[in-house]
């Protein structure tokens, strides 16, 4: 434990912003793969234990199109549409067939392929660490603000975090396929008997959780390292993110995300061995006193 | 063990008169299978198979008391590992410090996890069944986390070192390999027994009777939440013995021994050998066992194929062996019958 450096930072505020800014990567991040999560969960009723995967594959398919093009922005669109085109068809022929079955089964299907998927990765990328390095147009002098350091990319991530959150969350309140959307969560049977192909909805629903997903991962790209099986914590953290946020919720999935993204960055100072015990601890703390979430209905 | 009343299930009598001597029958089952587990090292010199089986004690045991929880009370727990964890790391430590002996050392670890299993139940046995997942996942992180943390007790990341003292205690010597077998396969045993006596006693169809319907069960004044948290502690208690033989085995304790993946293998050990029976959660585990030592041997593509296995259970088979099996034989009986 070192309080001090904790207490000490606190006192700075170029330390303040720089943790802050650090925390909300980190947190922006785990919304965008918490949030496919929360998604699909809301409308397939379907925990999607291999959510990180898509993740992992959005890296690298990030990886690959800037090797190819050189371009950031292609790099994300391969991230993003190369993890929604699996995810498609991993929805279509595999997650339809136990839609209503009992967890356990869906669980271990989701299981299988985080075993199946990371090997994958194995064979195609291989097993040692990538790196994708910065791209060059944002390989240039890091911002001061009020003293600290953010690193404009930094910028770039966390603003195309939030216009996907305020997309989201008016497309779903405003746009008709938002309401179809919506109405399917609630009563599938009922939207089928209308005339809407609710097999098409579920397909695209999933597809999308794994496109964000896959942003996240090309986004990521360029500040951490690769590897197969990358997925899996950030799996864990958006479990917990959607959690303590409450299943099916994208507010609490925001909120959730932001909350344990601080967490995190002012956590590993105070606490350097124990942050991930932190997490843990606050994820207890708020389902003992609110077992769905902040944000959460009566659902399960 | 065709008498495990799968078809209650749907709710209709719960109670069944259970003739006394089907007791005497497991009995007789468990001294039968001691005695051919206790004899496989005359018979076969191989330490592989020696090992396989300690193995096989320390995962069956846990992932029968998992099934407890699981197959019985419907109660599905992420953390179950945490107490496998628990009884590796106090068994070892007090055994490296405290300086007593086996047995006593084993006691002090059961209470510690009676005493941390209460705590943690008496939190988690309210919530509804994914927020219970949940929550039993985020305890078990947490006791990860300490272990690693806590480097001056635990050793953190490299785990309990140095290897654990084996003090000879009535006669038995657990340096000895043999000893240290026959030891396990006994605790199996023992364990599988007990556990079979509360499955089957009155308390064991309470149990049932929750996972069916839990409001009903409250109804006829049946206390819900305490009967779920006495088996929470319960298959605390057995997941703790497995976690004290593999400690045994290994002659430590690493951290691995708290992560969630052992948990996931318990629910998916539970899954391959099925949870209507008994004795499924063991068949999981010599089948687990069996698929992860092969595959890791055959192949470096070891998770592509179990993971085409797993799918082969849950989308081919979707059931357990056991529980295939079990179907399978009704079948055949039933037809047995209708052909004079």
């Amino acid at each position: 434990m070192d309080l001090d450096a904790l207490i000490g930072c606190l006192g700075s505020s170029a330390c303040v912003v720089t943790q802050t800014t650090s925390g909300l990567i980190i947190g922006m991040l785990l919304f965008l793969v918490a949030v496919g999560l929360t998604l699909i969960f809301g409308v397939l009723k379907i925990v999607n234990f291999s959510h990180g995967a898509f993740y992992m594959f959005g890296a690298y398919f990030a990886l690959t199109g800037y090797q190819l093009t050189g371009s950031f922005i292609v790099a994300l669109l391969f991230g993003a549409i190369g993890a929604a085109i699996i995810g498609l068809i991993f929805e279509r022929v595999f997650i339809s067939r136990v839609y209503g079955r009992d967890v356990l089964m869906q669980l271990l299907v989701c299981y299988a392929f985080v075993l199946i998927f990371d090997d994958s990765v194995k064979l195609i990328w291989g097993a040692e660490f990538k790196s994708m390095g910065m791209p060059a147009a944002f390989q240039v002098p890091p911002w001061f603000i009020a003293g600290g350091v953010v690193p404009p990319f930094y910028i770039l991530l966390i603003s195309v975090a939030l216009v996907v959150a305020a997309l989201l969350g008016i497309g779903l309140a405003r746009s008709r396929l938002g309401k179809v959307i919506r109405a399917a969560a609630h009563n599938p049977d009922m939207v089928s008997a209308l005339g809407i192909n609710t097999a098409m909805i579920y397909g695209s629903v999933f597809a999308l959780g794994c496109a964000l997903a896959g942003l996240a991962g090309a986004l990521a790209a360029p500040v951490r390292s690769m590897t197969p099986g990358m997925g899996f914590s950030v799996l864990i953290e958006s479990f917990i993110v959607t959690v303590i946020g409450g299943m099916g919720s994208i507010l609490g999935a925001l909120i959730g995300a932001l909350l344990i993204g601080l967490i995190r960055s002012f956590g590993s100072l105070g606490f350097p061995l124990f942050t991930d015990g932190l997490m843990y601890l606050f994820m207890v703390i708020v389902l003992v006193a609110r077992p769905t979430g902040l944000f959460g209905k009566d659902v399960a | 063990m065709s008498d495990l009343n799968v078809e209650n299930r749907a709710g209709a009598a719960p109670f069944v008169a259970r003739p006394r001597r089907t007791a005497y029958i497991d009995i007789l089952f468990a001294v039968i299978a001691f005695a051919v587990l206790a004899a496989l090292p005359f018979l076969f010199d191989s330490k592989a198979l020696l090992d396989f089986v300690i193995r096989c004690s320390a995962f069956g045991l846990f992932a029968t008391s998992l099934n407890l929880l699981v197959g019985y009370t419907g109660l599905i727990s992420f953390g179950h590992g945490m107490f496998f964890g628990l009884g590796a790391y106090g068994f070892g430590l007090l055994m490296q410090r405290a300086n007593v002996s086996i047995p006593l050392a084993m006691l002090c670890t059961l209470a510690i996890t009676a005493l941390a299993a209460v705590v943690i139940g008496a939190i988690c046995v309210r919530l509804k069944e994914i927020y219970f997942a949940f929550v039993t996942l985020a305890f078990q992180m947490l006791i990860h986390s300490v272990i690693l943390s806590w480097q001056s007790l635990t050793g953190g990341d490299q785990g309990l070192r140095g290897g654990i003292k084996r003090p000879v205690f009535w006669g038995i010597d657990l340096t000895n390999h043999v000893q240290l077998y026959i030891f396990s396969c006994a605790l199996l045993v023992i364990g599988l027994l007990l556990m079979r006596q509360i499955a089957q006693s009155p308390f064991g169809y309470t149990l049932r009777m929750i996972r069916d319907n839990a409001t009903r069960a409250s109804f006829i004044g049946i206390n819900v939440w305490r009967a779920k948290l006495t088996v929470f502690v319960l298959a605390a208690l057995f997941a703790s013995v497995g976690g004290m033989i593999m400690s045994l085995f290994v002659s430590g304790a690493y951290p691995e021994f708290a992560y969630w993946t052992i948990s996931g293998e318990g629910i998916f050990i539970n899954m391959l050998g099925g949870v209507t029976t008994f004795l499924g959660p063991m068949v999981g585990t010599v089948l687990l066992l069996i698929l992860n030592d092969t595959a890791t041997r055959l192949t470096e593509h070891y998770g592509i194929v179990l993971g085409v296995v797993i799918l082969f259970f849950a989308l081919g088979l979707r059931k357990g062996l056991m529980d295939f099996a079990v179907d399978w034989y009704r079948a055949w009986r039933d037809k047995a019958r209708e052909q004079p």
